[in-house]
């Protein structure tokens, strides 16, 4: 497949309020294949652009329900099954004490879980993205709000597109190079 | 006709000073890990640091060559300043955690500009801790024998006893603790890395940050990520303190054998993390001129902080006084009775000085907001705390139901030289993240800012 040479048509904008209203008004106008980039979250945000399934919470369970189960099943075994051993007089299988490393791994999958999760879903570490050629885009971290539509929209077209973006008032635009 | 209500909240001092933009902010904080020289009294008291840490080198090798019959302790006090440095250290960590995750939780946005700091300083102590227990054990070598791991002996660890949960509790700890750290700083080391002129640091920032770029799907996952987190660290942090409780409480001692331990452990921690976070928080911002940032509302919560969970050690005290008295149970009551009149007599008396007497003075505003004396009572909370655990590992042991096999500790040199090293290697630690890594989550503080609201058109 014949990579596009343009990755889309990005606009910069002033303000976490501009950003919000340009990002409603470009999902309204049809635009499906969007994103927007900011210096901290903005709540809503994501909803604007279309973006309504987020699974880290799930992910976040099932590693607690791995964590929990594993570490229940992994003192039984050791302890009543591979190699029981009489401690003053407490059954091999006693339940009660297995609680707390139980409780442990289980915070300890949940989180880990948490964080990869959350990493592989965003699909990070990527050290490379095309949005970095925008000389601009260094400001993305510290004061300056972007909405990009991707070449891969079926309504992009360089020349309507770049219009539409004029008509939300940004502080400049440019074409992002893939 | 109601009086009308007097607005209380203009009058409190703001968390971050008026005038700031998302500019403003990121510019001041990154301008302390870029452009900003490092001075000498940095170079002074890293290098004072630094040989704190070489010390503790040297005294952990000589452990090593000799063995634990360097230190103080012998039969009947087998746990001598290992587990009280340890207990106290692990303590210190909590701080950082309920500052990060417990009042995000509760949506207290002064935490903003303190938890980043609180946190490193976290995974500081809890590194400080983890040394002792793992020289402690006489042949620390071996001491992963201490994980379930499958081996030649074929026998696996003992999951009855609270030594047991403590490795998993601390461990975990450790673990979460430094995830949470970490995955904080994600947004602000792309910030530096979009900062900085140099070419080989914006190569090593834009690794650590993952090429991170604040697209809002990125960002909706973060936070749920970052609240999930918070939302497992809170009961984590409770947990860990409860289990080193555990490590005393599950023992049949006189003094160990209670069950106010669990929630009288969880608030002294607290009650010496947020000292620790003031003796850092108070420099910090005079020498950095973060004032701005770090007001004197953080300094005023803070305190308000240690006041109450000071109370509730002291109510821990109290409890522990009583139960001596109304258990009937003769070992219980001498416990009580040698803390009051034994040869460690005057070490409890300054213990219920340092953390019950003095602190009381934060009733008053004007301390409160005096950023000097805080410093000082904190630095006596720490003293105290110290001596909390002094007094429950050390007296609870030195006299037990025999009186024949009663005796007394001292602390050698070397017990010293360890425990002081830590404190120089904690700070060694703090002095590089200062210069490193931003002190302050800039992003969290942007979130701050009024500008940051969105409005609805």
């Amino acid at each position: 497949m014949k990579r596009d040479p343009i990755y889309g048509m990005m606009a910069e904008f002033d303000s976490a309020t501009a950003l919000v209203e340009a990002a409603r008004k470009t999902h309204h106008a049809g635009y499906k294949k969007i994103d927007a980039y900011s210096p901290f979250p903005i709540e809503g945000l994501a909803e604007e652009i279309g973006f309504h399934h987020d699974e880290v919470p799930l992910v976040v369970l099932i590693g607690g329900l791995v964590g929990g189960i594993s570490g229940y099943l992994m003192q039984y075994w050791m302890s009543a099954v591979d190699y029981p051993l009489n401690i003053g007089g407490k059954p091999p299988h006693s339940w009660p004490a297995f609680i707390v490393i139980t409780f442990e791994m289980t915070i300890l999958f949940a989180g880990i879980s948490a964080v990869l999760g959350m990493l592989a879903l965003n699909g990070l570490p990527m050290p490379y993205h095309p949005v970095f050629n925008v000389s601009r885009f260094s400001s993305a971290t510290k004061d300056r709000f972007f909405l990009i539509v991707f070449s891969s929209d079926q309504k992009y077209n360089a020349a309507d597109t770049r219009k539409f973006l004029e008509g939300l008032e940004p502080r400049s635009i440019s074409e992002v190079p893939s | 006709m109601p009086e009308p209500l007097k607005n209380v909240a203009v009058e409190r001092t703001p968390v971050i000073q008026p005038g700031y933009t998302f500019g403003t902010v990121t510019e001041k904080i990154s301008a302390i890990v870029l452009t900003r020289p490092a001075s000498n009294g940095w170079f002074v008291g890293f290098g004072i640091a630094f040989l704190l840490t070489m010390m503790m080198l040297f005294a952990i090798s000589y452990l090593f060559v000799k063995g634990i019959g360097i230190w103080g302790v012998t039969i009947p006090i087998g746990w001598g300043f290992a587990i009280v440095n340890f207990v106290w250290w692990i303590g210190i960590g909590h701080a950082g955690t309920l500052i990060s995750a417990i009042l995000l939780l509760l949506r207290q946005s002064w935490r903003n500009s303190i938890n980043r700091f609180a946190e490193a300083m976290t995974l500081f102590a809890v590194a400080c801790a983890g040394i002792f227990p793992a020289i402690h054990v006489g042949r620390p070598w071996l001491a992963y024998w201490l994980f379930p791991y499958p081996n030649t002996m074929r026998v696996w660890p003992q999951f009855r006893s609270p030594l047991m949960w403590d490795v998993f509790a601390v461990s975990t700890y450790a673990t979460i603790s430094a995830l949470f750290w970490f995955v904080g700083l994600i947004p602000d080391l792309a910030t530096l890395r979009d900062r900085t002129e140099k070419h080989w640091l914006k190569i090593i920032y834009g690794m650590l940050s993952f090429g991170w770029r604040g697209s809002a799907r990125h960002w909706h996952r973060y936070e749920t990520m970052y609240l999930l987190l918070a939302g497992l660290a809170t009961p984590l942090v409770l947990s860990v303190h409860t289990v080193v409780s555990f490590d005393f409480a599950i023992g049949i001692v006189p003094g160990w054998h209670t069950t106010i331990f669990p929630p009288y452990f969880v608030a002294g921690a607290i009650y010496s993390g947020f000292a620790m976070v003031l003796m850092l928080a108070i420099p910090i911002r005079k020498i950095y001129g973060l004032e701005d940032f770090i007001t004197s509302r953080h300094l005023q919560n803070s305190a308000k902080v240690m006041l109450a969970t000071g109370l509730i050690v002291a109510y821990g005290y109290g409890i522990e006084a009583f139960m001596g008295w109304y258990s009937g149970d003769r070992y219980d009551a001498f416990t009580i009775w040698n803390r009051l009149h034994g040869p460690y007599a005057p070490w409890y008396l300054s213990l219920l000085t340092c953390n019950i007497l003095i602190p009381q003075v934060l009733w008053i505003r004007k301390l409160r907001s005096s950023p000097l004396a805080l410093f000082c009572i904190s630095g006596v909370i720490l003293v105290g705390m110290w001596l909390e655990r002094f007094i429950i590992v050390v007296v609870s042991l030195h006299r037990d139901f025999l009186n024949s096999s009663w005796g007394m500790y001292y602390p050698t040199r070397w017990d010293w030289m360890t425990f002081i090293g830590t404190i120089g290697m904690f700070l060694a630690a703090m002095f590089l993240f200062l210069r490193l890594l931003p002190a302050i989550s800039i992003f969290e503080m942007r979130t701050l800012l009024p500008e940051a609201e969105v409005k609805e058109a």
